[in-house]
């Protein structure tokens, strides 16, 4: 067991499989697609066989892969999986296959689409996986270029401003973040996560006030790619100009890496820093989420109406790590562990109900001939009931119905800040009930009501359509009613964070 | 590490040899030129395998040659010098490529590259100050030539600007060494001009002499306006070379003659140094960033690049300097793809350099191979990790942070500079076409009526999986040259200019 | 007394041999050649005259250094013989690229002259004494007058001559004036006690006017600014070999004999001499005019000749340093400017003979029309530039750095040479101009056909352009001698 290197499979298996791709690409579409969607069920197989071997109540980190690469440059080839990262990955595991049978149909060269998607999966999975700052940092660059190329190709009308606006914000802030690693190697000459988490983090080392400067930077970088308000301007267009398969990867999981960063890095490496500046931040937080709602209260287009709601969800994840770091020492210890246990889990939550939200309009696009505005649509639940029944499940688990993984996670967070911080847990319940408001409307003006002019006089959802949600809807029953099988994994996690963790 | 002289000799032998085939025929002159680029660049890398890294020049030759002038026929190398030979072996060798379609006065046209390669050799070989210098000028009239002969957009102006400006960069430098010559009463070998003495007031003059020259070639602001006029002009293996290799030449006299002999000056000049090679790499940017040619923008991207390595040198501590080092290198390679894919894959089949009209044409599927080489060269070139660039980049913004950290942020935003104006470019050029819903909606659908253009020829494939290879390698594994660079940087001779920490 | 003259006879073989090589060529042509065809009588008497050459070389090497001798009016020492031996090179170089140039009316006595002034000018580097000095200057000029309107086809060379005639004369009388003060003031005829007055800064009123006398004769000489009016009308004017001549051979002679006079006297005490500051004036004068006038020309010639005035500008520096730096770097320089340039009007003289014109367009297309012109025109152009790995290049350096080094560079000659190197970035301009003619652009659509070089010609300028090479590479050469 241990001799086999499963993280660099996880990792590398998506790479490999886009060279074979563009190998066989003369063999045709389907063959494009099959070999595709094999490739990206890798992830899920082997994450589920980490998971076997996984031992939530081990501390530290598991599965560890370390190899020496540039001695003279103290860089590493280290990677390492612990309860949160062993979420995400099983969330990449789940999106992914799902974003790559929703772009079934999908005509224009299949074999690049199939291998750009692979080596983005490929990258989120480094990025979710790698402890060293050097190979972290190329897996979350190098997630840019298939993610342009994907949004620039295959994107709708606006799709050359979308990607471009999406990468120069994205370069910008890993620019920063470049910076600020660059002075934390400087003084300390490594670039090795835990190696700089350990004593209670930089402050010290640095000293004021190159520790605030490299704090800004790095968290300028993770705060446009999750993005937390106001670094988000770019959000709304890419994930409406991207096709449906990568706004599902984008949502599920690019958003991911922003907030993973945040407390795989910010929160251990800064925590002295992040707690002066969490009362700001947790503003920002909030502002996100209510604004986030506000904005997809009166949206027409229904992608960016989703994009909207992203938006607000991660800001719930952020708002709750604020808070925990806002409050400190101070922080009573359950309702930290409820805020963390909240935040990590709403990151594979929203993954994978925003990711079926997507599918949704993706399959309403595909009936209304290109449209997706809201009032094109009208009486489905009489043509599709099915379709109505499982979208129906998607936005109920969104919005936080109880019986559905979506209440668990937000009741967590909500429990956990009211604890710390209840002014902003009050503001949270105002974007929670925005975002009911939101939905509703959404569900009705779609599925109910009178027929629309665009369409909805289309099929109910083919096989493939429901293979596509089916994986999602399960897993939002299962974490509803069991929600042990997540919380197992990262409650260990929590608590030794709750307990000594990472402290100003 | 003996054999390393043999690559001028080579060189200069295979120029007469390519002028006198020329006579014969085209192709025999390409094929010789071809052999000597590769026997060349073969000699560096047999000198690299062999090569002991340590601090000090190892000395490859040093005899008496002009007593009389105090001039000594001195060649010796070390780590940085080796890094350098390479580099220049692998952008002449990918530049003969890229010349295959060369049919006037082919022979005279590799003679004269062949002699500018070996000029550079010369000058990377160099241990006496006056050779250097020597070496340096020689490479003066091929430049010309190469530019006024088989050039493009004005190309005479680009040709006579390019020279002057170098030139006159030469002439300060000749200026410095003699007036330190003068006052330090020794020859004109390094370590001997080095060890000195000289007042301060004389290291600062001296300094200024130096270093503005060398840097002029380097391309330091403001003194750079000669780089993007003459390399658009240039023939794209000249230009490859020119920003490749020859701006080089002026960064490494800058590290080789002007740090380690007037220290005093380093230390008075260096934010004056520093401030312009970051206002160097800003105004580049920008400037790239709203060019219509799109062979400007890789011009003035190779100024904001060279103001990177001017800014490690200006830092003066061994991480930065070896960040320099690795940057000349890698920004060698990727400015050689860059010239390589703009001038002779796109300009010499559209004929037309304007990024408005290559909008027009759905480059992406007409020229599939240079729209790839260009992108992998773009991310090289906007540093993303992975490729050559960004060991370099994170080095030189490390060791700037060390010594000023306001530097390092405002190098920074160079960074993003260049993603903008690369992937501008890129977009424009490539895929103007791209993504429209109005296009092909189904594959194998009727293409929009444009002539096909001239496929890749081998000799283009060749040269640019030479470069990507390269730049990956460094990329992945940039110890490799990092092993020779980081020694040399602790001979005595640096340890006297370099201070902070080790990388 | 016989010892006296036997031994003055060895030390002027050489030039004993130069006339008898002028008288032999005269009577030969004469006696046989008056009815054979132009060609065979031209070819006939050069190959006298290339012989006569050769010889006075031979001799020139075989007397070697000598020392003083006649009483003091020769001194036959390193310089004297360097420069002979460049003199009498330049020398069977001009008659080599003769037969190059545009074909003359009397091409016999052209020859006989062009040996005549070869004497003149090798006795120059001889001359230790006011009056052989005097005498030798003569000799060579007058014969020089005679070459520059030997072209009876056009005016110019004429015009030219008559210009050159009367400033020379000029020159001439302010010169003898001069020398004249001088035996007043010393009482002697040598060049020790001569050199020893101009010298001394404060000598009185009569040898600063002495000085005077003495340095504009050395100025028109070598063509020093404000002393130059004749040399661009000459350079034009007079034939291809004529203007050759006057621009190597001549000025090389011309830097010897002023040079040895004025550090005759040796350094008084130490100090700097006095004539340094009004030397440096005229160095800073012609650098400045010749560069940046040479910008406006479009004729070649007229060009080369303002480039000349530079060069002088550039080769009065190492004058004023040879007292600390030795006569090396001076005739070094000198020598291997002749040698480009004698190449360079080598290269118009044969272009001019197959019909173009002076101007720089007439130029065009050369490396097509003549791949062997162009490529020696490269050579030529690139030394005159400074490039190094051609002679021309390390001539320069070796004056500049005695100049920064004879008082660093705030003194005088420091910042001159500093100065100068700031103009060879102008110089370069104008020289690559003519190679962009020559090598860069295409041949004109109408005339321009291929130019045969014949073949004393073609050997005399690859001779020329490999020497450039061979001193380029090898400076020790010459520079070991001093």
């Amino acid at each position: 067991m241990s001799g086999f290197p499963w993280l660099s499979a996880i990792i590398f298996t998506p790479w490999a499989g886009a060279l074979l791709l563009a190998w066989l690409r003369r063999l045709g579409p389907a063959v494009s697609r099959w070999l595709a969607l094999a490739f990206s069920l890798s992830t899920l197989g082997l994450g589920l066989a980490a998971l076997a071997a996984f031992h939530p109540a081990e501390p530290g980190y598991q599965l560890v892969e370390r190899q020496q690469w540039m001695p003279a440059l103290h860089v590493e080839y280290h990677l390492g999986l612990d309860g949160m990262s062993l979420l995400l990955v099983l969330l990449t595991g789940l999106v992914a296959p799902a974003a790559l049978l929703a772009s079934w149909r999908q005509e224009r060269t299949p074999w690049l689409y199939g291998l750009l998607f692979l080596v983005l999966q490929g990258s989120a999975l480094g990025v979710f996986l790698a402890l060293n700052f050097f190979p972290w940092f190329i897996f979350w660059e190098l997630s840019l270029v298939p993610a342009y190329f994907l949004i620039r190709i295959w994107g709708g009308s606006g799709a050359a401003r979308a990607a471009y606006q999406f990468v120069i914000y994205t370069l910008g802030g890993s620019a920063f973040l470049l910076a600020g690693f660059a002075a934390i190697y400087a003084v300390t000459s490594t670039l090795d996560f835990p190696a700089l988490a350990a004593g209670g983090g930089l402050a010290a080392r640095l000293g004021h006030p190159w520790a605030t400067v490299a704090f800004l930077g790095v968290f300028l970088g993770l705060a446009v790619k999750v993005p937390l308000f106001p670094f988000h301007t770019w959000l709304p267009p890419a994930y409406a100009e991207a096709p449906t398969g990568v706004s599902m990867f984008l949502t599920g999981v690019m958003s991911k890496m922003g907030v993973y960063g945040f407390f795989r890095i910010l929160w251990p490496l800064f925590p002295a820093s992040l707690h002066a500046a969490a009362g700001t931040l947790a503003w920002l937080a909030l502002g996100g989420a209510v604004a986030g709602a506000l904005a997809a209260l009166v949206q027409e287009d229904l992608k960016r109406l989703l994009a909207y709601s992203s938006l607000s969800h991660v800001s719930f994840c952020l708002l709750a790590l604020f808070a925990v770091a806002g409050a400190g020492p101070a922080g009573a210890a359950v309702s930290v562990a409820a805020a963390l246990n909240g935040a990590v889990l709403q990151m594979f939550n929203h993954g994978v109900t925003a990711a079926a939200l997507f599918a949704c309009v993706g399959m309403l696009e595909a009936r209304g001939g290109g449209r997706r505005g809201l009032h094109d649509f009208g009486g489905l639940r009489a043509t599709a009931p099915v379709f109505a029944g499982l979208c129906g499940i998607a936005l109920f688990a969104s919005l936080g119905l109880p019986g559905l993984n979506g209440f668990i996670s937000e009741f967590l967070i909500l429990r956990g800040v009211f604890g710390l911080a209840p002014g902003f847990a009050a503001g949270a319940c105002l974007a929670l009930l925005l975002t009911a408001v939101f939905l509703l409307n959404f569900y009705q003006r779609v599925f109910h009501g009178p027929a629309g002019a665009g369409a909805g006089h289309g099929p109910d959802l083919s096989g493939r359509e429901r293979l596509t949600l089916a994986p999602a809807l399960l897993v939002m029953f299962l974490v509803g009613l069991v929600p042990q099988l997540a919380l197992g994994l990262i409650n260990p996690l929590v608590t030794a964070w709750a307990a000594g963790g990472p402290r100003p | 590490m003996n054999l390393l002289p043999w690559t001028i000799y080579l060189t200069l032998g295979g120029a007469l040899l390519a002028l006198a085939a020329g006579a014969r025929s085209a192709a025999a002159a390409r094929w010789l030129a071809l052999a000597t680029a590769l026997a060349g660049w073969g000699v560096t890398l047999l000198a690299a395998a062999r090569f002991a890294p340590g601090p000090g020049l190892q000395t490859l030759v040093d005899v008496a040659w002009i007593p009389e002038l105090g001039v000594r026929y001195h060649l010796a190398a070390d780590g940085i010098s080796l890094t350098l030979v390479v580099l220049t072996g692998l952008a002449a060798t990918a530049g003969v490529l890229f010349s295959w379609n060369i049919t006037e006065r082919t022979g005279e046209y590799f003679a004269l590259y062949l002699l500018l390669i070996a000029g550079v050799y010369g000058v990377f070989l160099s241990a006496d100050a006056l050779l250097l210098f020597a070496f340096y000028e020689l490479a003066i009239a091929p430049k010309y030539f190469l530019i006024a002969i088989w050039g493009s957009t004005r190309r005479e102006y680009g040709a006579m600007k390019l020279v002057l400006y170098s030139f006159a960069g030469s002439a300060l430098v000749l200026a410095g060494l003699l007036w330190a010559h003068a006052a330090s009463g020794a020859g004109f070998d390094l370590a001997d001009l080095a060890a000195g003495p000289y007042t301060v007031g004389e290291q600062v003059g001296m300094f200024a002499l130096v270093f503005l020259g060398f840097a002029v070639l380097a391309g330091l602001f403001p003194f750079h306006t000669w780089a993007p006029t003459g390399h658009v002009a240039a023939p794209t293996a000249a230009s490859m070379l020119l920003a490749g290799v020859v701006m080089k030449l002026g960064a490494y006299g800058c590290l080789r003659v002007a740090l380690p002999l007037f220290p005093a000056g380093l230390a008075f000049w260096q934010p004056v140094i520093a401030w312009l090679a970051v206002a160097g790499i800003i105004y580049a940017g920008v400037i790239a960033l709203v060019q219509d040619d799109f062979k400007f923008v890789i011009g003035y991207s190779s100024v904001s690049h060279m103001g990177f390595v001017l800014l490690g040198l200006a830092a003066a501590n061994a991480g930065a300097v070896g960040g320099a080092v690795l940057q000349m290198f890698s920004h060698g390679v990727i400015a050689g793809l860059l010239f390589a894919v703009v001038g002779r894959m796109v300009y010499d089949r559209t004929h037309t350099r304007r990024l408005r009209d290559l909008r027009a044409l759905p480059l992406h599927r007409l020229l599939p191979f240079a729209a790839v080489t260009f992108v992998l060269a773009g991310l090289a070139s906007m540093g993303l990790p992975g490729f050559s660039g960004f060991p370099a980049e994170l080095l030189i913004l490390v060791g700037a942070w060390r010594t000023s950290p306001v530097w390092a942020l405002a190098a920074a935003a160079g960074v993003v500079l260049a993603a903008a104006f690369t992937l501008r470019a890129m977009q424009l050029a490539f895929f103007g076409r791209a993504g429209r819903l109005t296009d092909a909606v189904t594959s194998g659908a009727a293409r929009p009526a444009v002539a096909p253009y001239q496929p890749i020829t081998w000799p283009e494939r060749a040269g640019a999986l030479l470069l990507l290879g390269a730049t990956l390698l460094l990329g992945l594994r940039p110890d490799l040259l990092l092993n020779w660079i980081t020694p040399s940087l602790q001979s005595p001779l640096f340890q006297a200019v370099l201070k902070g920490g080790a990388p | 007394m016989n010892g006296g003259y036997a031994i003055l006879a060895r030390a002027l073989a050489p030039e004993a041999a130069l006339v008898a090589g002028a008288l032999a060529v005269l009577g030969v042509d004469l006696a046989w050649l008056k009815r054979h065809p132009a060609d065979a009588r031209r070819r006939a008497v050069a190959a006298v005259a290339a012989l006569a050459v050769v010889a006075a070389i031979g001799l020139a090497l075989a007397v070697g250094r000598i020392g003083s001798v006649a009483g003091g009016a020769l001194r036959l020492d390193t310089l004297a013989l360097a420069v002979r031996l460049g003199v009498l090179v330049l020398t069977l170089g001009a008659l080599g690229i003769t037969p190059g140039a545009p074909a003359l009316r009397h091409p016999v006595e052209y020859v006989a002259v062009m040996l005549f002034a070869a004497a003149g000018l090798a006795l120059m580097a001889a001359a230790d004494q006011l009056l052989s000095a005097f005498l030798a200057l003569e000799l060579a000029s007058l014969s020089l007058y005679v070459l520059t309107g030997f072209d009876k086809t056009r005016p110019e060379s004429a015009e030219a001559a008559l210009k050159y005639f009367l400033f020379g004369g000029m020159a001439a009388a302010f010169l003898l004036f001069g020398f004249s003060l001088l035996y007043g003031l010393t009482g002697s005829i040598g060049f020790a006690e001569a050199g020893a007055v101009l010298a001394a800064p404060h000598a009185g009123p009569l040898a600063a006017v002495a000085l005077v006398m003495v340095l504009v004769a050395f100025g028109f000489k070598i063509a020093a600014a404000p002393f130059h009016l004749w040399a661009p009308d000459v350079y034009q004017g007079a034939p291809a070999p004529s203007a050759a001549l006057i621009a190597s051979a001549s000025k090389l002679a011309g830097y010897a004999l002023f040079a040895r006079l004025l550090w005759a006297g040796g350094r008084p005490g130490g100090a700097s001499p006095g004539w340094l500051t009004v030397v440096a004036v005229l160095a800073g004068a012609s650098l400045l005019l010749g560069n940046l006038v040479a910008l406006a020309q479009s004729d070649v010639r007229r060009l080369l000749a303002y480039s000349a005035i530079a060069h002088a500008g550039a080769l009065l520096l190492g004058v004023m340093t040879a007292g600390r730096a030795g006569f090396g770097p001076l005739v070094y320089y000198a020598a291997t400017y002749g040698l480009a340039s004698l190449g360079a009007f080598g290269v118009l003289g044969a272009v001019a003979r197959a019909g173009g014109g002076g101007r720089r367009e007439d130029l065009a297309g050369l490396h097509r029309r003549s791949p062997l012109l162009a490529a020696c025109l490269a050579v030529f152009v690139l030394s005159l530039a400074g490039i190094p790995p051609l002679a021309g290049f390390w001539g320069k350096f070796a004056v500049f750095a005695a100049a920064l080094q004879f008082d660093g560079p705030t003194g005088p000659a420091g910042g001159l040479a500093l100065a100068a190197i700031a103009l060879t970035a102008v110089a370069l301009y104008y020289y690559l101009l003519i190679l962009k003619q020559a090598l860069v652009a295409g041949p004109p659509s109408g005339g321009g056909g291929r130019i045969a070089v014949p073949a004393p010609a073609a050997v005399a300028l690859v001779a020329a352009a490999g020497l450039l090479v061979l001193l380029g590479l090898f400076p020790s050469l010459v520079l070991g001698w001093f």
